[in-house]
């Protein structure tokens, strides 16, 4: 371990012309296979198979999110897909309003929708953004399993509140009729679509990988890891996880707001704690904290899910099963067995 | 010269119907080390607490270079200038020393916002890191995880976090504690260099150690100040011989 480390310290790796980490060729190799996916199922007409890459990336960008605040923040949230559905309640309703004319919530001075992706996406952060700052703020005077039921209790609250709000569908969810639009690219077509959630998927990654290397990442992992150390040496470790779950949250938004418009539904399923649990399991089985952990666990995730879910409808056993070996046996997830220990110390 | 660095005034602190400090005042002048010492249960740590922050106390200031304390937070009154050790290190076991250290260094530079520059290759950081590990001999050891390291270094580690803040007044509970005899008098030799910088208010068990090195003590005996006054008149008092020293001498 020890000659594992003195390789991989800063300095050699600032000497420029080292080979790059395992890792980083394993985040690339799931990128690139991905991608390469998605091309491949184009050229041979298989559409299922080119949503089933764009809804890998999708949920794997909402992972990416709940990484930030639950690998990199220790703050375990049991309620992503509060901001997960929100986003895509913002898509759904935009829509909605600009098919139907109407203003916005039926609030007179409000704008009448839009069908513009860029404007959803910019409503969508800013809301999922604040949401965030509300459920943070008060959930992080809570700590271990209080934070869990917490963040569980207020995205529960949003859940029943879009199941029985009548005017965007209540229980049986509210149709976009065409998919949202993008100047110059037809989000119609299925592979463009993909190319759209595959950018915002490696944008986050990329604000992940920048957050994690700055000043403010060094503050969250001494956060997560000892906060009285953190403390000791002169910052407050709660304003750093506070705008780190801002963060995480607005991530989570804005691949909601995708979600939504890749089915051309958003229903409360979106809102749901089965949801907030399956981010959790993406997140382990690709490793917590792990930069790229959440691509791989949303790859193996989603596709247990289509495969064996077509085999048998006794699936989530086997995902049962697979989570307690890495958990067990895999302690870093699968980018820990494939890549090895973190090498960020 | 005149003015005390820190300020402790008629400082209360009480557990339920446990005073575990009474009425307690303590000050710590430039250039010098106070020591506290007292038998086990006699307050020290709780003490230690109150003025790093971590308790509030029930009544009483804590003064720090003039400024009146007692309502900050531990971030606060370590922004500054009030440096600690711990009795036992806490550290970032799965961080490497450098990490370590460098968080107080990044947190005197100002706000931990910032969201976008690299510190790996962020000179600001890593060269006052390093000279603090120069200083303390641990230069071999920045890229090594603290998991790794043996008891005596980690207290090291723990003593270049608390320089890397540049500190006003050092606050070491039990420093020498679990350390080997060479490993005491080396960090004896160090204290009695650093204490020209920076006054330290110290707890130690260790009373070679102690009466080497401080120019004052006081005696906590349940919470309270038994006496206080240079170490050789605390060395011969006889109040002292028999509510603590006679009783440490195993």
């Amino acid at each position: 371990m020890t000659s594992l480390q003195n390789r991989l310290n800063p300095q050699t790796l600032l000497g420029g012309l080292v080979p790059q980490s395992r890792e980083h060729w394993i985040n690339v190799v799931l990128v690139v296979g991905l991608v390469g996916a998605a091309v491949l199922a184009h050229f041979l007409g298989e559409r299922f198979y080119i949503n089933l890459a764009s809804r890998i990336a999708i949920i794997a960008m909402a992972a990416v999110g709940l990484n930030l605040a639950l690998g990199f923040g220790g703050m375990v949230s049991f309620g992503h897909a509060a901001f997960f559905g929100l986003g895509g309640y913002v898509a759904g309703i935009a829509a909605y309003h600009a098919f139907n004319m109407t203003p916005v919530l039926g609030i007179g001075f409000m704008p009448e929708g839009t069908t513009q992706m860029l404007s959803i996406w910019l409503v969508t952060l800013l809301v999922s953004g604040l949401l965030g700052l509300a459920i943070g703020k008060i959930s992080l005077g809570t700590s271990g399993v209080y934070f869990i039921m917490i963040t569980l209790a207020f995205a529960q609250m949003m859940y029943y509140f879009a199941n029985s709000w009548p005017n965007y569908g209540g229980e049986d969810g509210l149709p976009i009729f065409l998919r949202n639009e993008l100047p110059l690219v037809d989000t119609n077509h299925h592979l463009t679509f993909f190319f759209v959630a595959a950018t915002l998927l490696l944008i986050s990654l990329w604000i992940s990988q920048r957050l994690m290397g700055s000043r403010f990442g060094a503050a969250l992992t001494m956060a997560r890891m000892n906060p009285v150390r953190l403390a000791t040496s002169g910052i407050d470790p709660q304003p750093v996880k506070l705008v780190a779950f801002v963060i995480s949250a607005m991530i989570a938004g804005l691949a909601g707001a995708l979600y939504a418009d890749l089915n051309r539904f958003v229903s409360p399923s979106m809102l749901s704690w089965h949801f907030s649990g399956e981010l959790i399991v993406i997140v382990i089985l690709g490793g917590v904290g792990r930069l790229y952990g959440p691509l791989a666990g949303a790859i193996l995730f989603v596709l247990m899910e289509t495969w064996l879910g077509g085999v048998t409808q006794h699936w989530q056993f086997w995902l049962g099963l697979v989570l307690l070996g890495v958990v067990l046996f895999a302690r870093g997830g699968l980018m820990g067995f494939l890549a090895g220990r973190s090498k960020d110390v | 010269m005149s003015e005390p660095i820190l300020r402790i005034s008629n400082l209360n602190k009480a557990f339920g119907a446990l005073k575990a400090t009474q009425d307690v005042s303590i000050d710590l002048y430039p250039g010098e080390i106070h020591a506290l010492i007292g038998p086990n249960g006699a307050g020290k740590s709780t003490i230690i607490g109150q003025v790093s922050g971590n308790l509030a106390p029930d009544s009483g200031t804590i003064e720090l270079d003039g400024e009146d304390i007692t309502a900050l937070t531990v971030a606060e009154r370590a922004r500054r200038g009030l440096g600690r050790s711990f009795q036992i290190s806490s550290l970032a076991d799965e961080l490497s020393v450098r990490r370590n250290v460098m968080m107080a260094v990044q947190a005197k530079q100002g706000s931990p916002f910032r969201f976008w520059s690299p510190i790996r290759t962020d000179a600001s950081l890593l060269d006052p890191t390093m000279a603090v590990l120069e200083r303390l001999g641990l230069q071999e050891r920045a890229g090594t995880v603290i998991a790794e390291l043996s008891h005596g270094e980690r207290r090291q580690v723990e003593m270049a976090c608390a320089l890397a803040l540049q500190p006003k007044v050092l606050l070491l509970d039990e420093p020498m504690a679990g350390m080997g005899s060479e490993g005491t008098s080396r960090l004896t030799g160090f204290l009695e260099e650093l204490k020209k910088e920076v006054p330290i208010l110290l707890i130690e068990h260790d009373m070679d150690a102690v009466f080497r090195l401080a120019d004052r003590v006081s005696v906590l005996v349940s919470g309270a100040v038994l006496v206080h006054g240079t170490a050789d008149e605390i060395r011969n008092h006889p109040a002292v011989r028999e509510a603590y020293l006679g009783e440490e001498t195993a």
